[in-house]
This record gives C-alpha cells, sequence and structure tokens, in this order.
C-alpha cells in the first residue's frame, strides 16, 4: 500500500481514547471528579504526562449543571502548572477535538489532550437546551430538544422517508449492540415506551445522563510512538444549516454532507460509522446524506442513543470510531457529531488505519 | 463517606436585548396584529423575518405584510408541557407557513388531540390578549378552515394608530427572562469538607504527589492534576496574608461597610481561603494579623474571624501563600 500523503503537510492521528461509564446520575462525584479519571486513562495510556501534551482543549456548557466558569474548576484535573497551552469551547468537546487538529496541523504542537464531559442530572436538559435557541422568536417558547426533533420526524414521516417501524428498528439495534459497550447507559431491549413527543416515544430518544470523555492526538512519528495503530484524521470538516427551523428542510442534512465532502469521506467507501444521532429520525437522515448503505456497520457503540451525555457525545464518537481503528476492527471509518437542534450543525472527521499496521 | 449533599439551585437572568431594523419592524407589529415577513433578493417572503439572507447574506429590508392564516408543514403533539412553554393543557408544536411567506414560523397549536392535527391542516393566529411586541403576542395557532390568501402586500414597517395620525412607538427591544432550576451536589471532597463544618471542624484534602494541604478541597490538586483525598484538619487559627476594605453595600446582605474580606491561611493549609474579618477596627486589620474562626448557632460555615490576640506572624511564614 502507498503511504497516505497528508493534505496539510503534517498527519495527525487519535492515538487514545476513554470514556466513563455513563450513568444517569452522579450525585457523588463533582465534575472534575467525575473527569479527572478519563484524563488519566488516556495519559497512563500514552505514557505522557501533562507536562508533555502540547495543547490542551476541552468542551462543556456550564450551562449543564448551572455552574458558573465550571470548565476553569475541570482544569483542576489537569493539572495546569507550570501554565500549560489550554483552551476551551463551548461546544461539544469533537469540535474541540477540531481545534486541537488545527493546532498540530500548524506545528505548533506536537501532542494535544482533548476531553468533554456534561453532567446534565443536576437540571433539566430538555430546558436547558431552550436557552440556546434564536432568542428572539424561539426561546421565548421554550422548544424544548424533544420537541423540535419530534418536528423533524413527523416531517420525514410526511415525506415518506421513515415510518415508526423504521424508527423503532434503529432504536433496537442501537440498544443491541450497545449491549457489547460496557460504557452505554441503555443496553439491550428498551421497550418503546409512550410518546414522548408525538411521533417520537421513549425508545426514540437518547437517555439523559452524566459523563466524560478524553483523547489524544500526536502528529506524525510522535503518533506512531505512542500507538500500535494510531487512527490517522484524513480529513475533517464542520458546517451549519441556517439559523430558523423554519428556513430548512429538516428532512435533509446539507451540512453534514458537505462537511463529509470536504473531509473527503466520499474518496473511498468507509467500513464504519459513527454518526451523533440522539434521537432515531435523525440517523436516517444522517445516513441518507452520508450515502451509508448496509455494507457500513453504523453505530456499533450503540451511538448516543445508548448513552448521551451531552457536550462529550460527539467527541465520543471520534473516539468510538479511533478506538475500532487502535483495534484492527476498522480500516477506514467516518465520525460525525452535532449539534444544536434538528442536526443543525455538523462535524464529519475521516480516520484510517495503516494495513500495515494492523 | 458522608451522605450526599444536595440543594436547590436557581438561576435566573432576564436578557436585554436589542432588536435591529427588521425584527423591530415584526415585533411591533405583532404588538399591532399584524404579521411582517422580509423579501429576499430572489423574491422569497421569510417570516420570521430576519436581517440578512440566510444564503447569500444579503442584508434584507423590503418587508411585506403576510396573512394571520397560514398552513401547517410539520407538527409533533405534546402530551404533557413544560412549565414554560405557551399553554398550560396538551398541544401542538407546529411550524407554520403563514399565506403569503415562503418559510414557516415556529409556534404552538391548540387543537383537542393529536387526531385533530395533520400536516397541511389550516390555522390561524389567536392574538395574546395583552401584547408587549414579543413573539408570545402569538398566544397560539387554532384550526380555522379557509383557503389559502396567497399574495403578500408592501409594508412600511410603521403602523399609525389612526389613518392620519403619528405611528405607535416602535418595538426596539425585548426582555427575555429565562429560569432555570437546578439540584445542585458539590461531589465527593466538598460534601466532607461540609460534613466536617457542621461539626465546626475545618479539614482540607492533602495532595499525594506535591503533598499540598488543599482547603476548601475539591477533590483534585490543580497543580499535580491527580485525585486528592487524605483528609487533613486545619485551623483553626489562621493568618490575613492579604485583605481589601469593602466600601460598597451588597445587595441582601446585612453587613455594615467598610468592612474587611481577607485570605487567610489556615494554620496547616497550603492554600488561602477567604473570609470577612470582624471584631476589630477595619483600618486596623493588617497582613499577617493571628485571626480565628467564629460559629453562630445552626450556620454551616464560620460567620466571620477575629483576632485571636496573638503576636502578628512574621512575613516569611506566609509569604509563599499570598
Amino acid at each position: 500500500m502507498t503511504r497516505y500523503e497528508a493534505p496539510y503537510g503534517r498527519d495527525i492521528a487519535v492515538v487514545a481514547f476513554a470514556q466513563t461509564c455513563h450513568r444517569r446520575r452522579s450525585d457523588e462525584l463533582s465534575e472534575v471528579e467525575m473527569l479527572m479519571p478519563v484524563l488519566h486513562q488516556v495519559l497512563e495510556a500514552t505514557g505522557l504526562r501533562t507536562g508533555d501534551i502540547g495543547f490542551t482543549c476541552s468542551g462543556s456548557s456550564d450551562y449543564l449543571a448551572g455552574r458558573a466558569f465550571s470548565f476553569t474548576m475541570a482544569l483542576d484535573g489537569v493539572g495546569a502548572w507550570p501554565p500549560i497551552s489550554e483552551s476551551h469551547v463551548e461546544m461539544d468537546g469533537a469540535w474541540a477535538l477540531y481545534e486541537a487538529w488545527v493546532k498540530l496541523l500548524t506545528g505548533q504542537a506536537d501532542t494535544a489532550l482533548v476531553y468533554a464531559y456534561g453532567k446534565s442530572s443536576p437540571g433539566e436538559v430538555r430546558d436547558v437546551l431552550t436557552r440556546q435557541l434564536d432568542p428572539y422568536y424561539a426561546a421565548p417558547l421554550w422548544p424544548d430538544s424533544v420537541a423540535l426533533a419530534a418536528l423533524q420526524a413527523q416531517a420525514l414521516i410526511d415525506a415518506g422517508e421513515a415510518g415508526e417501524p423504521e424508527l423503532a428498528g434503529v432504536a433496537a439495534r442501537s440498544r443491541r449492540a450497545a449491549a457489547a459497550n460496557p460504557h452505554a447507559q441503555l443496553q439491550g431491549e428498551v421497550p418503546r415506551g409512550e410518546y414522548h413527543v408525538r411521533p417520537l416515544r421513549v425508545s426514540d430518544c437518547p437517555p439523559v445522563g452524566d459523563g466524560a470523555a478524553a483523547v489524544i492526538l500526536a502528529a506524525g512519528e510522535r503518533a506512531r510512538e505512542l500507538c500500535g495503530r494510531p487512527a490517522w484524521i484524513r480529513g475533517m470538516d464542520h458546517r451549519i444549516e441556517a439559523h430558523a427551523l423554519g428556513v430548512r428542510d429538516l428532512t435533509r442534512s446539507p451540512s453534514t454532507r458537505l462537511a463529509a465532502e470536504r473531509a473527503g469521506a466520499f474518496r473511498r467507501p468507509v467500513d464504519t460509522a459513527e454518526l451523533h444521532a440522539p434521537f432515531t429520525s435523525q440517523e436516517i437522515v444522517l445516513r441518507r446524506s452520508l450515502d451509508l448503505d448496509d455494507r457500513v456497520r453504523v453505530n456499533p457503540s450503540g451511538g448516543a442513543l445508548a448513552a448521551n451525555p451531552v457536550m462529550a457525545a460527539g467527541l465520543i464518537r471520534i473516539g468510538e470510531a479511533a478506538a475500532r481503528i487502535h483495534r484492527g476492527e476498522s480500516d477506514r471509518a467516518l465520525a460525525h457529531a452535532t449539534s444544536g437542534p434538528c442536526l443543525q450543525q455538523n462535524l464529519v472527521a475521516v480516520l484510517e488505519g495503516e494495513a500495515d499496521a494492523r | 463517606m458522608p451522605e450526599v449533599l444536595r440543594a436547590p439551585l436557581v438561576v435566573e437572568f432576564p436578557f436585554t436585548r436589542s432588536l435591529g431594523p427588521v425584527q423591530s419592524a415584526f415585533l411591533t407589529g405583532l404588538r399591532e396584529r399584524t404579521v411582517l415577513g422580509v423579501r429576499t433578493g430572489d423574491g422569497r417572503v421569510l417570516v420570521p423575518p430576519v436581517e440578512y439572507d440566510p444564503v447569500t447574506a444579503e442584508e434584507l429590508r423590503e418587508l411585506v405584510e403576510v396573512h394571520a392564516t397560514g398552513t401547517v408543514t410539520t407538527w409533533a403533539w405534546n402530551p404533557a408541557p413544560r412549565s414554560q412553554q405557551p399553554l398550560a393543557r396538551p398541544f401542538a408544536w407546529v411550524l407554520v407557513r403563514l399565506d403569503g411567506a415562503d418559510t414557516a414560523l415556529l409556534h404552538v397549536l391548540d387543537a383537542p388531540g393529536p387526531d385533530a392535527v395533520r400536516t397541511g391542516m389550516r390555522v390561524r393566529v389567536r392574538w395574546a390578549a395583552e401584547r408587549t411586541g414579543a413573539i408570545t403576542d402569538i398566544a397560539c395557532f387554532e384550526p380555522y378552515g379557509s383557503e389559502p390568501a396567497p399574495l403578500p402586500r408592501a409594508h412600511n414597517g410603521s403602523f399609525p394608530r389612526t389613518a392620519a395620525g403619528p405611528a405607535a412607538e416602535a418595538v426596539t427591544g425585548i426582555v427575555a427572562p429565562a429560569r432555570l432550576d437546578y439540584t445542585y451536589a458539590p461531589g465527593r471532597a466538598q460534601s466532607d469538607h461540609l460534613a466536617a463544618l457542621a461539626e465546626r471542624r475545618i479539614v482540607g484534602e492533602r495532595c499525594p504527589s506535591c503533598r499540598k494541604i488543599y482547603v476548601p478541597p475539591r477533590g483534585a490538586c490543580p497543580t499535580c492534576g491527580v485525585a486528592t483525598g487524605e483528609q487533613v484538619e486545619v485551623g483553626p487559627r489562621g493568618t490575613v496574608t492579604t485583605f481589601c476594605i469593602v466600601n460598597i453595600k451588597a445587595k441582601n446582605l446585612d453587613i455594615e461597610v467598610p468592612y474587611v474580606y481577607a485570605h487567610i491561611a489556615l494554620d496547616g493549609a497550603d492554600l488561602a481561603l477567604h473570609g470577612r474579618i470582624g471584631g476589630i477596627p477595619y483600618d486596623e486589620v493588617r497582613m499577617g494579623l493571628r485571626v480565628e474562626p467564629v460559629w453562630h448557632d445552626g450556620a454551616r460555615h464560620p460567620d466571620h474571624y477575629r483576632p485571636t490576640g496573638e503576636p502578628d506572624a512574621d512575613y516569611d511564614t506566609y509569604k509563599e501563600l499570598l
């Protein structure tokens, strides 16, 4: 196999990934107490210490647990003294990973620690997420995350793209797959339940819970030293839809499509896709936007329907895809993360393992 | 391990936001029971209107009036309304394309049940009795069988009270109140610290790596990035390392100004905590002053710290804790 030509002059890989066992509540742990073990796991996996890391970037939201500047408290778990090069995004950790990837591409750092955490249990996440919406026309109505996803699901049903049986099929397949994932919050058979917001039933919606995840990125030879089979990031891009829901065709995700094109996802088929689809209907939208057919293993981890720690669930998709490559279970994987209502903003990364490193 | 502590936490904040010219006309219009849209360069009418074209980013200013009747483009039945949503009884979330508009508006539909709702159904605006210039001036939509009335009309964005009279004052901003309710749990280290405080003991935690004792502990050594766990009782006496004189009375705080707020290095601690200094005139507080906590019945924390009467501490004994 010919060696891949790095499009930006530098190869960057995911070399380690760790996540918590996601749970409905974690009252006995502060955010940093919940996060610290996964930071230690990725450092131990690579043999690195905080002082060896060139750049640290995190993703979280203070609104989830109602704690101002919680990300500064979380930094206690990193050990940020002597002062480290550090950044934070008030977004899912997948976007923190994007920032770290760009930092490494510039050559300013050779390694990066990326982490994300979210504790939804202290608040009502359906209410909390309304505060991210347009403050003039949408937020005053308090349309919660399930309601907005349900509007999208009904649009999909009206368009003849899916029915409730297809949605139930996505739910069942995801939770079945999660039975092999010790970190998942929901596993195995989950009853379809009542309508949460019709047409979405309880089983079409993600569990609410707390969790954290961490990833280490490394460039070039450093990645080969730190990991037996690095998961090379062949491309990554993120795009956003129009702000107003009523302007969009909710049955399509053109931003996902464009991000995937820009990330090079269509150059060769992928064998695995980790899609950040918190609602069953969103997986159907994403599959179509990405031309994923039955030859692609979609969400072997169970996806966000099995565990959805808000702000970390997107980073976990990249981590799960990378971990499959590390283990030799995938050679080329697509990872997707989303943010905002009805798949408003989407990130796509393409990861590969080298054949001779299996 | 003591029981996990929990306490209600309310985060409440009114956001005051100014409006651009298009948003201002739209919300003024709602107050005057008129729905305005904005026309894009390619002739489409956006409702609700925006200041810039979502595709081309072109500045949009051409207002048109659309109808208060429209068609549901998608819907979702909400059997259990949440407290701050527009209707207290079960309702449908809807996207409605108003007659004359090319895009849909998010709102709610008052309908007897999900069987009465379908995509394509005709609805009309039900105006709120009291209108202030907000999206909630539309109380909700209601079913209304009518033929579509598609043509929008030009509108100049001003609303005369009478045919010849001056225009009504435009809405130029909104105040968006928000309240989020939480149940706060401080986690393992802080729960332990608070449990000890209830017994009037001040307990910090030692870093297993650098051996520093943090009080109050947060569960991790911020220098080493490792969990603290070994509990060490510190104080109760300590040394003022630095201080400030507070001259502005805080709202809801029953303390006369001026008073002194200080960093206090409790004996045995490697990090100063902060507290109020009492029992001494404010202008006699100094670096190195030796202090001890004063507890009030039923309180979880020391009310303040007061001088112990000991000689002042040498600067060298606390200079690393400044």
